[in-house]
């Protein structure tokens, strides 16, 4: 159960956490000046000199392979519709570190999505 | 607004480019690992499984896919809400059962199809809210 609880904090958090920094990184960076190739490739190239966007990708990678671990632990129809939980972490996360403005609308689409995934995945 | 419009705009494109790359590369992937088969979990059997995935075009085309994935995603949220752009990425859960029922004919469950109506009220909803709430510097930080 320990090992349970364990492994599905480190893959939300991990995700949550990973996105969140990659988040702030691309904020930090400023969007490309035009939606053109050569626009995107100088807006990737200062992407990935950002150290928010190098925080995020380890911890994506370390949600992954919670991900993997769970799934030699327990039934994937367990595992999945668990990590929909991931939204409502999310969101919390953009509200308070990110500091977005989550409206009620945006509160109950994320809750409806958050039961639907669950639904879906668990097939 | 016009600005707000544009915005709007973008970010729809945007995140339309997220999933169905991130659809398309999970499709392909799942297909190319399906004509390699399973794999052994010994030494032998990780190092042939690890050299069929990198002679597969299918496996590259599936990678190819998935860097469009994190490419659309990374442009997207530098604009738009982390809060807006995750929630409406779910759309893909939907597109994927729409998939399956048309070009595999697979028979989906009704507890999935509720699920499905569920994502796509949900998507509905965040996509009537403001895609950005936050201030966006236009200058590149060092």
């Amino acid at each position: 159960m320990i090992r349970l609880i364990t492994g599905l904090a480190l893959l939300i958090l991990g995700s949550t956490c990973g996105e969140i920094a990659i988040t702030h990184g691309m904020k930090s960076v400023g969007e490309p000046a035009r939606l053109r190739p050569g626009a995107v490739i100088k807006f990737l190239g200062r992407a990935v000199r950002n150290g928010w966007f190098w925080t995020g990708v380890p911890l994506m990678a370390l949600s992954f392979y919670a991900l993997l671990l769970l799934l030699s632990w327990e039934p994937i129809s367990m595992v999945i519709p668990a990590s929909a939980l991931s939204y409502v972490a999310g969101t919390l996360g953009a509200k308070f570190i990110l500091g977005e403005e989550v409206s009620t609308a945006r509160w109950a689409g994320v809750i409806l999505v958050c039961v639907g995934v669950a639904l879906v995945a668990a097939g | 607004m016009a600005s707000e419009k544009r915005l709007r705009i973008k970010t729809l494109i945007m995140v339309l480019a997220m999933v169905v790359c991130a659809n398309a590369g999970d499709l392909l992937l799942k297909y190319g690992m399906a004509q390699i088969g399973a794999v052994e979990l010994t030494p032998h059997g990780l190092s042939q499984a690890f050299w069929q995935t990198v002679k597969s075009p299918i496996i590259w085309l599936a990678i190819l896919f998935l860097i469009g994935f994190m490419v659309s995603y990374m442009t997207v949220l530098s604009w738009a809400d982390y809060s807006y752009v995750m929630p409406a990425g779910a759309a893909g859960y939907a597109l994927l059962t729409f998939l399956a029922v048309i070009l595999l004919h697979e028979s989906v469950s009704l507890r999935r199809w509720v699920g499905v109506v569920l994502i796509c009220l949900g998507v509905l909803l965040v996509g009537q809210t403001k895609p950005r709430t936050t201030e966006v510097p236009s200058e590149v930080a060092a």
